[in-house]
């Protein structure tokens, strides 16, 4: 018997979301910028007509706009594409709310290569780099949709800027349903003595099959979802390299100021071990479908399961 | 804490006090900028008759109580020319005015540019074009919490070179921000040149016109014409635009009308010679 692989769009939880967190809280309002229907917002927009606030196609303004509301007090969810976000309005976000520390929440959708057929245009590629940077922002990575309700609950609770990123197609679900997500620590999916894949976002499912890969060849594989880059959990890394002695990150990013480089910075500064990256060859990718362009740019679960035993070899040497 | 209700302790000057408190002010940022050696007293001098203007008569504020709700905004989007708005504080009572000689030095409150953590300051800038976007959504939280609070953005006419500031006017038209008033410091000069040598504004009054501003063009120094101007502009349907020519480096003679002042400190004997002609 076949077992079919529950799927769901991190962006439909989020509009759903959105709604309750409105109902909750009158404080809660939204700014758009005409992708409203793509960044399923348009329920809350119906629900909350007050409390919607679309400025079109202009990403400057809309950041700063919802620096002022939340200034002003409102707990505004900022939502578009994920390049048009970071990329459009980096400068906005920023002065206007990262040197500010104001109680923006950024939820961007269409992230990473997953944007697929759109093209490299629309495939936010370095988005993580951009928003890590800030020191102020708090910077999410859901792996599912269950843990995107967790995340966007939590930035609507949590004062400060946020980031959240999540991607269009619909994406495996992988937490358990009592998963608990906590802001800035990781979360352990497998136990496992060997070596420690640590996994954000969409990658999270591969870094989980790859290890039952490995299991099968007798190799224990420590999984950890790092859904939190900022804060960042360095406990957990420092316990990976000392408990397993080797490490493999697995994200949708290019490898500079993600993930790994996370990653490769506590190992280099707190605990040395082994780091064998999967991410995004340097460069730009192409169109296709997302399925297609993670087995065209190493993104499987095969490529983490490689990934592993190169790092096991080094660990040995 | 819950009902307290904040009142101005701020007396509304006379036009002659406004005259008096501004050439203090005018003191205030020449000193300021020889000082911390560096600054931007030329636009700082230019804005200082409106800014003098809102803090010591037309603004809702409480210094003793800077996060007042019912409060009227003042937002500095050409947050450059901070010199101007620390002085309105200092003299206002937001912070002593000894702090002044503070200004861009280390471990001070009143930073380069304006920054939200200062007393006083709305909004963090340094970065032009963002003001009037902030401005925008100051005004749609004010009016979703139902307070008659209005929301004032000064900018600069160089400024307007930012795309970002022409997406907020038509955000503010779209909006129907009735609260809002934007005051545009006409000095004509830029950082490195006149302003119709850079990019060529004109006609200005006509674009904002064109985006569903109500404009008013003033004197920038004529302190009665500014406010009865400003006085009228808070009955006005907004959104508001009120186009302010002014001089830049307005009140020391060698600062005026030049873009070398845009960002240098005068020194010691500039600084002599401009105090005597402000005395």
């Amino acid at each position: 018997m076949t077992t079919t692989i529950a799927k769901a769009a991190m962006r439909d939880k989020y509009g759903e979301v959105l709604v309750k967190l409105g109902e909750e809280n009158p404080n809660v309002v939204f700014v758009g910028g005409d992708l409203n229907k793509s960044v399923m917002s348009v329920a809350f927009g119906k629900k909350f007509p007050e409390r919607f606030f679309d400025f079109g196609a202009a990403e400057a303004n809309m950041m700063n706009v919802a620096a002022g509301l939340a200034a002003s007090g409102k707990i505004p969810f900022v939502s578009t594409f994920a390049v048009f976000a970071t990329g459009n309005a980096f400068e906005q976000i920023r002065v206007g709310i990262a040197q500010s520390n104001l109680n923006v929440k950024i939820v961007v959708t269409h992230a990473g290569i997953m944007t697929g057929e759109d093209g490299i245009s629309a495939q936010s590629i370095e988005d993580l780099a951009l928003m890590c940077s800030f020191p102020t922002f708090n910077v999410i990575v859901p792996a599912d949709v269950i843990e995107t309700e967790q995340a966007v609950r939590t930035a609507a609770n949590t004062f400060g800027p946020f980031y959240i990123r999540l991607v269009r197609p619909a994406t495996k679900i992988v937490l358990p349903q009592n998963y608990q997500f906590r802001l800035g620590k990781a979360a352990t999916l497998r136990e496992g003595k060997d070596l420690t894949i640590i996994a954000c976002g969409v990658l999270v499912p591969a870094a989980l099959d790859a290890a039952e890969s490995l299991a099968k060849a007798g190799i224990q594989a420590r999984v950890l979802n790092m859904a939190s880059l900022r804060p960042f959990d360095e406990e957990a890394v420092i316990a990976a390299a000392k408990d397993t002695g080797a490490i493999v990150t697995a994200e949708e990013h290019l490898k500079h100021g993600g993930l790994g480089a996370a990653v490769a910075r506590v190992v280099a500064e707190k605990r040395l071990a082994p780091v064998e990256m999967v991410a995004l060859p340097d460069g730009y990718c192409e169109s296709g479908t997302p399925d297609e362009l993670l087995v065209k740019y190493h993104l499987t679960p095969a490529d983490i399961e490689a990934a592993a035993k190169r790092a096991l070899t080094r660990k040995k040497a | 804490m819950a009902n307290h209700v904040a009142t101005s302790p701020i007396k509304p000057h006379s036009v002659a006090e406004l005259q008096a408190k501004a050439k203090v002010n005018r003191r205030h940022i020449v000193q300021m900028t020889h000082w911390a050696g560096s600054g931007h007293p030329g636009g700082s001098l230019s804005a200082i008759d409106l800014m003098t203007s809102l803090y010591f008569r037309i603004l809702k504020h409480n210094p003793n109580e800077p996060k007042w709700a019912d409060r009227d905004r003042f937002i500095l989007s050409k947050a450059h020319d901070c010199p101007a708005i620390y002085a309105c504080l200092a003299e206002s009572g937001y912070f002593p005015v000894d702090e002044l000689k503070t200004f861009r030095k280390l471990n001070s409150r009143i930073q380069g540019h304006a920054h939200i953590k200062t007393p006083g300051v709305e909004m963090s800038g340094g970065s032009l074009g963002q003001g009037l976007s902030f401005g925008v959504g100051v005004s749609l939280a004010l009016r979703l919490d139902k307070r008659d609070s209005k929301v004032y953005v000064m900018i600069g006419d160089g400024e307007c070179d930012e795309g970002q500031v022409w997406e907020a006017a038509m955000a503010a038209k779209h909006y129907k921000l009735q609260n809002l008033i934007l005051i545009l410091d006409r000095n004509r000069i830029q950082n490195d040149r006149f302003t119709s040598d850079v990019m060529e504004l004109e006609p200005l009054p006509d674009k904002w016109r064109a985006f569903g501003f109500v404009v008013h063009e003033i004197d920038g120094h004529n302190m009665q014409q500014i406010v009865e101007t400003l006085e009228m502009a808070r009955t006005l349907t907004g959104p508001v635009a009120i186009i302010a020519h002014t001089t830049k480096g307005k009140g020391v003679s060698f600062m005026e009308n030049n873009a070398d002042w845009h960002g240098k400190a005068p020194n010691v004997e500039q600084l002599a010679q401009a105090m005597k002609e402000l005395a």
